[in-house]
């Protein structure tokens, strides 16, 4: 025992006689750890969120009857509870305030199996006062609803999700103005024996099993994954500090092991202390990146909340609570990425013969043979990417491909710039640029993996803003072409859209109706839209690909269109046909683009939508005028018609709505994206400066020969800039690679849309000047520590006294 | 060209106070003459060596070569001196580990603009190196390393060679070989040849010994 501590209290001590190295070690692991736990907070933050929302209607717990046609008459419900059956009714749906989309749920507190029962209403007061319309919400819902903008007596609820309210079924029925209609029934868990079957009672029903992913769950799955992938990526990016610092560090101790082990510690005990050692960093800095990654989450949130609103209509609190299952995830990915990191040299020093030489050698320095087992892992790597890309389907083997490929280009890279230095220097001329080249080339094993984790950061950056660019791009246009007219007003009421209609007509070129009927597409929860035939769509319809006679025949209701996620997700065509509710099998004749909407959507003819579903309410309508006029108009269906002001919107205002969601959606990918590169720099910084303290012999003889000083660091500035360019340049097509798949393969398996790849070489030219000017800022400390080391420190090198 | 040193002298401070290393040292090498430095360890040889080089600065006195002075110019000047008139052999870390033994040799005369293909051939031969020119300097023993060290302070055509302790690392055999080519080359080379070493044996292979102890030199 007292071999261990005495031997573990001299190990130590080095650490206070370099407390830069111990703050490198500890930051890169801190913030590895900060990274990575920060993006798991976000995510459990969302993921307890959905579950409340799932568990409000005791949805997780129950099984639940639904019609895939979507709401169904309340006749149905009646005959069921005739027959025996203890179901208890549902409406679910949404409505817009300024605030933005409300969930509207509504229950009958009566028949409420126990599970669904989120609000306690077992006093009578209570039942009597919901019955008679008393409506419960999140508290920061109830605050910003009773400032206006509903009228009813609002109840602050905790259990509820950020954007719900509960009420009676019959208040909902009028809110959502769906009269007489059931979104679904709860069974309870327990039935009467010997009851009639429910297939002959209600044929139209399908039962479903209790569902604790809610939909909306599932939904942004593939957008939590993509987090989780950033992080994992900024935490093996901070790895390479990580690193490169341990590697330094038992360099440096390599004469205290001698001597530990000519004293008489065996190699095992000596292990097991730099075990030991390890293990107190990973505690100490996994602690620091939990508190740093809480902070970093808490910044974060609201903007991730704000995108899940606008993206998937998921409600999640912006406010952090700890869960210790966190606490624990965090502390282990720490303690993983220590040992990860100190593997290597711990691996060599197990191996270490007790009286090799303990002069710190140029460290990590690769042979050829190491070298060539690289080259041959990235190669088989990269062919593993490809392989997966072409057989795997869906969202994980997307990523599998992705990780494939960065990590195989990224082992790549050492060969790449090798190889590229070796064509620099057959254009030197002059003894001081041929040995700059040849010296340059010496160095890439030390700084291989500063510089793998900077081509990392920099493809991660170029392909998700290409992504991001072409993503803009494309949905700029599809915008455009999406919302042709020029106003869109809803109705409250079907007498009002009824007296709408007239007051609108001598006012307006056109009215076109929008009316739409939630249903069930191919097993989803979608929509089905009725359009009116006009040039308006005829014109600009966003379609991908479509029938010759495409809008003779949506007119003619022989025909209809469905959105891109849902021709991509069952593969259908023009030419096949889709179930629509009441058994419709309509021919599809077109596809349309459809991006920022998770859901499934088909678009039918007018008349035949009035046909086949006359009581869908039909209060929306998108008005063509001229645009000089459209402002006008909207003033005077308030004064004059009376319509409040939420229920219309003028096209630039959508537009501006619906590019702010966009933008907020890459805040996070952005900031992440700014946070993996400055931790690519710091990697750099740290390699420097490990290698600068090796380098003094290798300079000295130059500086002896009569270079001076201050010409040697710049030398070295110029070393970190070529290689930072160099990288930069290898970075662009592995870049532009994972745009092309982040584009082509993982958005089309997480949104269901594919788009349209743009690039942009003036951000590339930027990045580069980035990664060039990270590099230098890495450069500029150990160059000048280079350039003010005193004459005698060099000369020191040459004699034998070291 | 004569190597002259003039009232040199050195002063380090330590946590016990200033040292005076060096107090007043006059030394002067003519072309084509060899001197060995002897003393005891810590007197001083080196520090005196690498003024004499510029490496360093002293406090006050004179360095000279011809009608130049070294320890009046600026780092810079003093770097090109060292690079154009100066062959320097350390003891051990004399080369460039990035490049190869050719590469080696050849450096500080292209440094300086006088590289003679010839010459570097003919050094690399005379000095037992053929054969070696593609290597580097971690694939060498400490007497090849040496010897390529020597090569590369020659084939510069410097006035004046300074050597500290050349062969401190090598067994006795060996460093024997290396002083007698590097005698022999530094002599038909027409150059000074100051030559730090604190064995008698090799300082009798010179033209003539000097004795450093106090801080002055001893005749
Ligand atoms: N940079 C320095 N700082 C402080 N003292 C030094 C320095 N360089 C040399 N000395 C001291 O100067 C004295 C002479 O050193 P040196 O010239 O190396 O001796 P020698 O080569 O004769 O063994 C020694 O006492 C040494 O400790
Ligand atoms: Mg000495």
């Amino acid at each position: 025992m007292s071999v261990f501590l005495t031997s573990l209290v001299a190990l130590l001590s080095f650490w206070r006689r370099h407390p830069g190295q111990f703050l490198t070690l500890l930051g890169g692991l801190t913030l590895a750890t900060a990274l990575w736990s920060g993006v798991q907070a976000i995510n459990a933050e969302a993921r307890a969120s959905y579950a409340e929302a799932a568990s409000a209607l005791g949805q997780d717990e129950l099984d639940r009857l639904i019609s895939p046609d979507g709401p169904f008459a309340e006749d149905i419900y009646i005959a069921l509870r005739r027959a025996g059956w203890a179901v208890s009714p549902v409406l679910e749906g949404t409505i817009t305030r300024d605030s933005g989309v409300i969930r509207v749920l509504g229950i009958d507190p009566i028949t409420a199996p126990p599970a669904a029962q989120t609000i306690d209403l077992s006093a009578t007061e209570d039942l009597r006062a919901f019955l008679s319309g008393r409506v419960y919400g999140a508290p920061e819902l109830v605050a910003t609803l009773s400032e206006g903008g509903f009228d009813a007596p609002l109840t602050a609820s905790a259990n509820l999700a950020s954007n719900t309210l509960l009420m009676d079924i019959g208040l909902a029925q009028q809110v959502l103005d769906q009269r007489g209609l059931i979104s679904h029934l709860l069974l309870w868990p327990s039935q009467h024996k010997g009851l009639p079957p429910i297939a002959e009672i209600a044929p139209m029903l399908d039962r479903v099993g209790p569902d604790t992913r809610s939909d909306v769950a599932s939904l942004t799955n593939s957008f939590h994954l993509n987090l989780t992938a950033f992080g994992l990526l900024s935490f093996a990016v901070g790895l390479f500090i990580v690193h490169s610092a341990i590697g330094l560090a038992f360099e440096q101790r390599r004469t205290l092991f001698r001597t530990l082990r000519a004293l008489g510690v065996s190699a095992r005990v000596l292990v097991g202390l730099l075990v030991a050692e390890t293990l107190l960093f990973a505690l100490l800095a996994g602690v620091l990146g939990m508190i740093a990654g809480f902070f970093i989450a808490a910044l974060l949130l609201p903007d991730v909340a704000a995108t899940l609103q606008g993206l998937y209509g998921a409600a999640v609190d912006d406010t952090l609570t700890l869960r210790p299952s966190w606490w624990i995830g965090g502390l282990a990915i720490a303690i993983l990425g220590a040992a990860a990191a100190a593997a290597q040299s711990l691996w060599r020093l197990w191996r270490l013969p007790i009286l090799a030489p303990a002069q710190p050698r140029a460290w990590a320095r690769a042979s050829e043979a190491a070298l060539r087992r690289q080259t041959a892992l990235a190669f088989a790597l990269i062919i593993a990417a490809v392989s997966v890309g072409f057989l795997g389907d869906g969202l994980l083997s997307g990523f599998a491909m992705l990780g494939f490929g960065l990590v195989g280009a990224a082992l790549l890279l050492p060969v790449v710039l090798s190889a590229l230095l070796r064509l620099g220097a057959r254009f030197a001329s002059g003894p001081v640029s041929e040995w700059f080249w040849a010296d340059t080339r010496q160095q890439l094993p030390g700084l291989s993996l500063a510089l793998m984790a900077l081509l990392l950061a920099l493809a991660a950056n170029i392909g998700v803003s290409t992504m991001v660019g072409s993503f803009r791009l494309t949905f700029t246009g599809w915008l455009d072409q999406r919302l042709a007219s020029e106003v869109y007003v809803t109705a409250r009421s079907e007498a009002e859209a009824e007296a709408l209609r007239e007051w609108l007509e001598p006012r307006v070129d056109a009215i076109l109706p929008i009316w739409n009927l939630e249903a069930r597409l191919a097993g989803q929860p979608g929509e089905v839209y009725g359009v009116a035939d006009h040039p308006t769509y005829r014109d600009n319809w966003p379609l991908l690909t479509a029938a010759p006679d495409v809008w003779d025949r949506v007119a003619a209701g022989t025909g209809v269109l469905i959105n891109e996620q849902l021709s991509r997700r069952e593969g259908l065509f023009p030419g096949d046909t889709i179930r629509l509710p009441r058994q419709w099998d309509a021919p599809i004749v077109g596809v349309y683009s459809d991006y920022g909407n998770p859901e499934p959507q088909a678009m039918v003819g007018l008349s035949a939508f009035q046909a086949r579903y006359p009581e869908t309410p039909r209060l929306r309508y998108a008005l063509r005028i001229d645009p000089r006029l459209a402002s006008g108009l909207m003033e005077e269906l308030q004064t004059d018609f009376g319509l409040p002001a939420d229920t219309m919107i003028d096209q630039a205002s959508i537009k501006s709505i619906s590019l702010q969601i966009f933008e907020r959606t890459f805040t996070v990918t952005g900031a992440l994206n700014v946070l993996t590169l400055s931790v690519a720099a710091i990697a750099i910084l740290t390699s420097l400066l490990t290698l600068a303290r090796m380098r003094l012999p290798q300079l000295a003889p130059l500086w002896a020969l009569g270079l001076t000083r201050k010409r040697l660091a710049w030398f070295e500035v110029l070393r970190a800039a070529l290689l930072g360019a160099l990288t930069a340049l290898a970075a662009l097509p592995v870049g532009l690679l994972l745009a092309w798949a982040l584009l082509a393969v993982i958005n089309v398996d997480a949104f269901g849309w594919r788009l349209p790849m743009h690039v942009f070489p003036a951000d590339w030219l930027v990045l580069g000047l980035l990664a060039i000017l990270a590099a230098l800022v890495a450069a500029a400390w150990p160059a000048r520590w280079l350039s003010t080391r005193a004459p005698s420190d060099l000369l020191r090198i040459f004699a034998n006294e070291r | 060209m004569t190597l002259k040193l003039t009232g040199i002298r050195k002063t380090f401070r330590s946590s016990e106070g200033p040292v005076e290393v060096l107090r007043g040292v006059e030394l002067a090498v003519a072309a084509g003459e060899s001197v060995a430095l002897t003393g005891e360890s810590g007197s001083g040889k080196s520090t005196l060596l690498h003024i004499a080089g510029g490496l360093e600065l002293a406090e006050a006195g004179e360095v000279t070569l011809g009608n130049m002075t070294l320890t009046g110019m600026n780092d810079a000047t003093r770097a090109a001196a060292r690079r154009e008139h100066f062959g320097i052999v350390f003891q051990q870390f004399n080369l460039i580990p990035s490049l190869n033994v050719a590469d080696n040799v050849a450096f500080q005369s292209r440094l300086s603009g006088r590289y003679d293909p010839a010459l570097c051939q003919s050094l690399v031969e005379k000095l037992g190196l053929n054969g070696l020119e593609a290597r580097f300097p971690e694939q060498l023993s400490g007497g090849q390393q040496q010897r390529v060290a020597i090569g590369r302070a020659l084939a510069g055509k410097p006035q004046v060679v300074l050597a500290d302790e050349p062969t401190g690392n090598l067994d006795e055999d060996t460093s024997d070989i290396v002083l007698d080519l590097m005698r022999i080359l530094v002599e038909d080379a027409g150059a000074a040849l100051l030559m730090v070493t604190h064995s008698g044996r090799l300082a009798a292979k010179l033209d003539r010994t000097v004795h450093l102890s106090h801080g002055l030199i001893a005749a």
